[in-house]
């Protein structure tokens, strides 16, 4: 009997050459497009970003810390990134040759302005500032890290949600010939993350698309991520392609895979163990001997959102 | 031949700790502020996962050796359980001084809370535990003293080590359960075919003549 086996790649997939060849074109010209939808100045339109790109004219913000940075090298090679790997070392290189151009992130829900907006007109938004925030895991390490971006809230404000949304809720890209993590069920695909409105309205909550004064490298979450320094990591979703405004609190990834021990609020907190381990104290990479954790992850800014909440039983 | 053997094996086995020292201690053994940067970004968490792995291996590997020595009648392999059996208890004590001194810092009173309230410590400490009367009892004098019935009894307390280590790697793990899981298949077929010679003796049934008992 004859098996018949499909080519790789059917010839309707592939990109007509007249497109490949004036795909510089098709980029700019869709950047563009994406600029005229906010009617905003391009940040760098003639040219395709990528990691290492340096990003000018950083503004410094009364945000950071001055403690000292982790470096790069360990930033950029331990990821606990599951789209591409449960192995913290690996997705170094297996997001080496993520795209991340051209990107659109679709704004949609409880908004004035549904639309699909280019990334490099998201980041052309604000001026970049360089935020040096504590990074800390819900397994017990952290880092601290020179991001880049401005505030998630500048973005919000242009997207003019309605009165009637009350979360915020971030989607991963979904796709598993460059994800390969994805092709393993360890988490529901895509990921999912959320914020309420006020804690994405914060000024601490970071749109980020930068690290160490340069272009986010693919491992970190490329090209548009967010950082919710007070909140365990995995509360930062990565490689955001959709933006949703929505009346009730949204599913998230790690609350769906194991509820009772990975919570909505997630906040960074000593005095609220996960059920199989302390979070009391954290390892900071590059430390031998464990350090106290802080409550909010050391910013006590944020902690009048919660008051009167139990955060035992909204962990 | 095989005491050049079991030198060779010796070597072999101190193969993962001579790996972890080299990157841990780096090009530069005398400046401390080097220490760990061979072993990446988090040196205290490869340390960790990599001599509790290695004891898992060595469990598992001393426990293949009866079942291998059967199948291929190569009795001389039994010349090396206990090297490798101390080789598992060797790298258990490594795992948990690391977790004893580097998170806990050696302060009892957390050390203590911890074992009591986190299931995976209670359990991976009850493994490590249950190795140290077989790690006392592994000379050929305590094998004499004690009678070579009631030592294999004693010995036996590996399979609930070895058991208590899959569980306490189960346990420990976010969602990535396919490690411990591939520990816990080969763990599974080797008490099984244990549990398979306890039940068949004499292997696989073949057409047994019926013992004529004498008529009453």
């Amino acid at each position: 009997m004859l098996i018949k086996k499909a080519a790789d790649i059917r010839s309707s997939e592939v990109t007509p050459k007249s497109w490949y060849m004036d795909r510089r074109k098709f980029l700019t010209g869709s950047a563009l497009a994406g600029a005229a939808l906010v009617g905003e100045q391009l940040w760098s339109p003639s040219t395709v970003v990528q990691a290492n790109d340096k990003i000018p004219n950083l503004q410094k913000s009364s945000f950071s810390t001055n403690e000292k940075q982790t470096p790069y090298k360990d930033i950029t090679n331990y990821n606990n990134y599951y789209e591409f790997s449960t192995d913290k070392y690996e997705p170094a290189s297996l997001a080496a040759k993520f795209k991340t151009r051209p990107w659109t992130v679709t704004i949609d829900g409880a908004v004035k302005k549904k639309q699909k907006l280019d990334v490099d007109s998201i980041i052309a938004l604000a001026p970049p500032e360089e935020r040096i925030y504590r990074h800390r895991c819900v397994e017990g390490w952290s880092i601290v890290v020179p991001w880049i971006g401005f505030s998630l809230s500048e973005l919000i404000k242009k997207c003019d949600p309605l009165p009637k949304a009350r979360f915020v809720e971030f989607t991963t890209l979904f796709d598993m010939a460059q994800m390969p993590g994805q092709q393993t069920s360890v988490l529901r695909w895509p990921y999912t993350e959320g914020l309420r409105m006020d804690e994405a309205m914060h000024p601490l909550t970071l749109l980020c698309f930068g690290l160490y004064g340069e272009v986010l490298p693919n491992q970190n979450g490329a090209p548009l991520r967010i950082v919710v320094p007070w909140k365990y990591g995995f509360k930062s979703a990565k490689a955001i392609v959709k933006i949703s405004f929505v009346e009730n609190q949204p599913p998230t990834a790690w609350n769906d895979a194991t509820p009772r021990e990975y919570g909505f609020y997630s906040n960074v907190n000593p005095h609220v163990d996960h059920p199989r381990w302390s979070q009391a104290k954290e390892r900071r990479l590059g430390e031998f001997l464990k350090r106290d954790t802080l409550m909010f992850n050391g910013y006590d800014q944020v902690a009048s959102m919660y008051s009167g909440m139990d955060l035992k039983k909204y962990f | 031949m095989v005491r050049a053997l079991k030198v060779l094996v010796f070597v072999l086995c101190l193969v993962p700790v001579g790996i972890l020292a080299r990157g841990f201690f780096g090009a530069h053994p005398t400046d401390m502020s080097s220490w760990g940067q061979g072993l990446g970004a988090n040196p205290l968490e490869v340390i960790t996962h990599s001599t509790g792995d290695w004891t898992m291996r060595f469990l598992l590997i001393t426990l293949a050796i009866t079942p291998l020595r059967k199948i291929t009648h190569l009795n001389w392999l039994i010349r090396f359980r206990r090297m490798l059996g101390l080789f598992a208890f060797f790298y258990g004590t490594l795992h948990l001084f690391t977790y004893l001194w580097f998170d806990k810092n050696f302060v009892l009173a957390d050390i203590l809370a911890d074992v009591a309230k986190r299931r995976f410590i209670t359990v991976g400490f009850s493994g490590f535990v249950l190795m140290i009367p077989l790690a006392v009892t592994s000379t050929a004098w305590a094998i004499r003293k004690m009678g070579g019935k009631r030592w294999q009894v004693l010995h036996r307390l590996i399979y609930f080590s070895a058991i208590a280590g899959v569980i306490h790697y189960i346990w420990l793990v976010k969602s990535d359960l396919t490690k411990p899981l591939q520990y816990g298949v080969i763990l599974a077929a080797l008490l099984l075919y244990r549990v398979a010679v306890w039940v068949w003796p004499k292997g696989p049934r073949k057409t047994v003549p019926v013992a004529r008992t004498s008529a009453a």
